[in-house]
């Protein structure tokens, strides 16, 4: 028995926007489907779309599947996020957000997810006069040929979802759940990702650290302020802050510099408010240290 | 069974007394389970379970053969026989696994071709647990016997439900498991003729006669002890459990469009009906009949955590379009006429529920025809 949640189960007895979307040739609206599965692998999922031409927004979906408990809960699912969603955005939704709207799916099951996402991508690119030929999933080496999965697919879904070994590639994808031959080239391939992970966090944290340096270079180059220099762009600051607070019953005043210790006074409901005294500080603390010198630090004293 | 885990709880292999008690109510079970199947005493061991029995027939059978490398089984076994046989296949042993007619039954002119005086082993089951078809054990003992092979039967699925006269019998080796006749879980026994040269599997203590070692499970073995007396006692009865079932496969039949029957319905067991739902997936018609209280079980991919479907239905070459949405019945001694109603009652609307949440319907019959084809050439 699989430990599904009370959201996949509720979805699986009550499901939402299921069925078709009958194309009525409405000015302005088009009417789509997308398709994945098969009847030889156990599940399929046909998902229709109608969508606003003009402002690209998925007015309704609905779907029709052919499958488990948990693949008719996350085609549902998938419906349901979709809605009102322009197709750049809807393009986005990735299976494990399907999957986290219906509480988690069983890892076994996590390839009903992957099969919402790839109906909602076909749907698009049927939409969108995209061939599914030219999808650049398909056109990477097959590696399971039991189910037609291609090294593309599993590369995308591993990176997407932290994949490592073998056995979750089938759990998401079904490759390698056949006649199991290609269990070792899937094996290779999560190898090949996770060195190009490392490489790419590599390059990225050596690049990061670069631009660091650079910056820290530029500040030493940079003249250090007066006292004088620095008191006054910290007047100006306050100038420009002031009129928000004065708004809002407050105001506030430069007390004294202290080294890096700007004190300053506020008045009015600034100074009687202890929540807006902090949030004052902070926001007049980031203005000054974004503006005047990264090191500053507000205080706030009380008048003599 | 409880006074076996409260108050004689003496390990039989003791000497005392306590123990001796013990020791004297598992000849008693080991007595009823041998008067079950038409054996002796001596030849029973017990084990843990049938995945357990079948192995050790397995290894025994062709340790008692070791000049022979050649074993005969059927593509419909269960796991725990066909893993056993891939295993010896990377260690040199020829398998030849037999294939299956529409009906789940094996052709006995196949049998005979492929025996050999290379042949150590026959091993098939006596009743399919997916679909109930029950195999020609007696034709298929004898031809192994014409050629000096070993027999060995998995009747898990048939003891209890199936008179048996083991001494009357080419058997030599049978195994069967306790949950399929009432008993508790996590017992079995194993079945071994009389002078037959057994190597045991488990190494260790002299229980079960140096044959298999490991103190007993005694709450287990009284439990199965009792179970066959009782399974001895219903064979009167097996008549109207067949009723049943038969009023449970003609009711669905009559009443949902677009469904079927599942193996031999002449050569089968009396409690187990296989029917396959067209156009929907069997996991989901699980889940539904779990609502109510319905317990069923399935041979589709999702049901199973693996990802392939029934290995015994793509045997028998049924479509995907029948096999993903097969459901297996089982009934018991203990099923009743109002509980066959009430699946009866349900299964029309549920049914129809998943076939209108699905793509594939009969409107598109060809559309799936032609996919079918597809897959057919594509796997040639």
């Amino acid at each position: 028995m699989w430990d599904y949640t009370d959201k996949v189960l509720d979805l699986f007895y009550n499901p939402k926007n299921q069925g078709t979307i009958v194309d009525t040739n409405e000015p302005g609206i088009a009417v789509v489907f997308g398709e994945v599965g098969s009847i030889a692998c156990g599940d399929a999922l046909r998902l229709h779309l109608k969508i606003d031409i003009t402002s690209d927004k998925i007015l309704d979906a609905r779907f029709q599947t052919f499958g488990c408990t948990s693949a008719i809960a996350s085609s549902s699912a998938l419906t349901e996020l979709i809605k009102d969603l322009t197709l750049d955005e809807a393009l986005k939704i990735t299976n494990q957000e399907i999957a986290d709207y219906l509480g988690g799916l069983p890892e076994a099951k996590m390839h009903c997810s992957v099969m919402g996402q790839e109906a909602l991508e076909a749907a698009i690119y049927n939409y969108r006069g995209i061939k599914v030929e030219q999808h650049e999933e398909d056109e990477g080496t097959l590696i399971c040929t039991c189910f037609s999965v291609s090294e593309n697919k599993i590369r995308r879904v591993a990176i997407e979802n932290n994949l490592t070994t073998a056995e979750q590639v089938t759990s998401y994808v079904k490759a390698g759940g056949g006649c199991s031959a290609c269990l070792a080239a899937i094996e290779d391939i999560l190898t090949a990702v996770q060195q190009e992970t490392t490489a790419t966090s590599k390059r990225l944290a050596t690049e990061i650290a670069m631009a660091q340096e650079k910056a820290l270079d530029r500040d030493r180059t940079v003249k250090p302020l007066t006292t004088v220099q620095k008191i006054t762009l910290i007047q100006r600051v306050l100038e420009e802050v002031r009129p928000l607070l004065l708004a809002d019953g407050g105001d506030v005043e430069l007390y004294d510099v202290d080294g890096n210790t700007v004190k300053v006074l506020l008045k009015g409901a600034c100074g009687s408010c202890s929540s807006s005294t902090a949030t004052l500080k902070s926001a007049i603390e980031a203005r000054l240290q974004e503006q005047v010198l990264p090191t500053l630090v507000v205080e706030a004293v009380e008048a003599i | 069974m409880l006074p076996y885990l409260q108050e004689y709880y003496g390990n039989p292999s003791s000497m005392h007394t306590f123990g001796g008690q013990v020791s004297k109510a598992i000849r008693n079970a080991r007595l009823q389970i041998a008067t079950l199947i038409g054996a002796e005493e001596t030849e029973l061991i017990f084990t843990s379970c049938g995945t357990e029995g079948n192995n050790t027939a397995i290894r025994a059978a062709i340790a008692a053969q070791p000049n022979r490398k050649h074993i005969i089984t059927t593509q419909v076994e269960h796991a725990c026989v066909l893993n056993v046989c891939k295993q010896l296949e990377k260690q040199g042993y020829t398998v030849t696994y037999l294939s299956v007619d529409s009906q789940g039954q094996i052709d006995l002119l196949e049998l005979e071709a492929a025996l050999t005086g290379n042949t150590a082993l026959v091993s098939t089951m006596y009743a399919n647990n997916e679909t109930g078809v029950i195999l020609p054990v007696e034709k298929i003992g004898a031809l192994a016997k014409a050629y000096d092979a070993i027999y060995h039967v998995d009747a898990v699925q048939a003891v209890g439900k199936l008179p048996l006269n083991l001494q009357s019998s080419q058997i030599d080796l049978l195994t069967l498991s306790g949950h399929k006749l009432h008993a508790p879980k996590g017992i079995g026994a194993l079945y071994v003729r009389r002078g037959f040269c057994f190597r045991p599997f488990l190494l260790g203590g002299h229980q079960e006669r140096g044959r298999r070692a490991g103190t007993e499970n005694v709450a287990g073995i009284i439990g199965l002890g009792a179970a066959a007396e009782l399974a001895q006692q219903h064979f009167g009865k097996i008549t109207q459990q067949t009723q049943l079932r038969d009023r449970l496969e003609q009711g669905l039949l009559s009443t949902i469009p677009d469904c079927q029957v599942n193996g031999d319905r002449t050569k089968r067991l009396p409690n187990t009906t296989n029917i396959g739902f067209k156009y929907i997936e069997g996991e989901a018609i699980l889940f539904s009949l779990n609502q109510y209280g319905i317990c069923a079980s399935s041979g589709s991919a999702c049901t199973s955590g693996s990802l392939e479907p029934s290995h015994v239905l793509r045997a028998m070459g049924l479509p995907y379009t029948i096999l993903h949405g097969s459901i297996r019945f089982s009934l018991s001694r203990y099923t009743t006429l109002r509980e066959i109603d009430r699946v009866l009652e349900l299964m029309p609307a549920i049914v129809e529920r998943l076939r209108a949440l699905s793509p594939f319907n009969t409107d598109q019959a060809d559309w799936l025809q032609d996919r079918e084809e597809a897959i057919i050439v594509g796997s040639k």
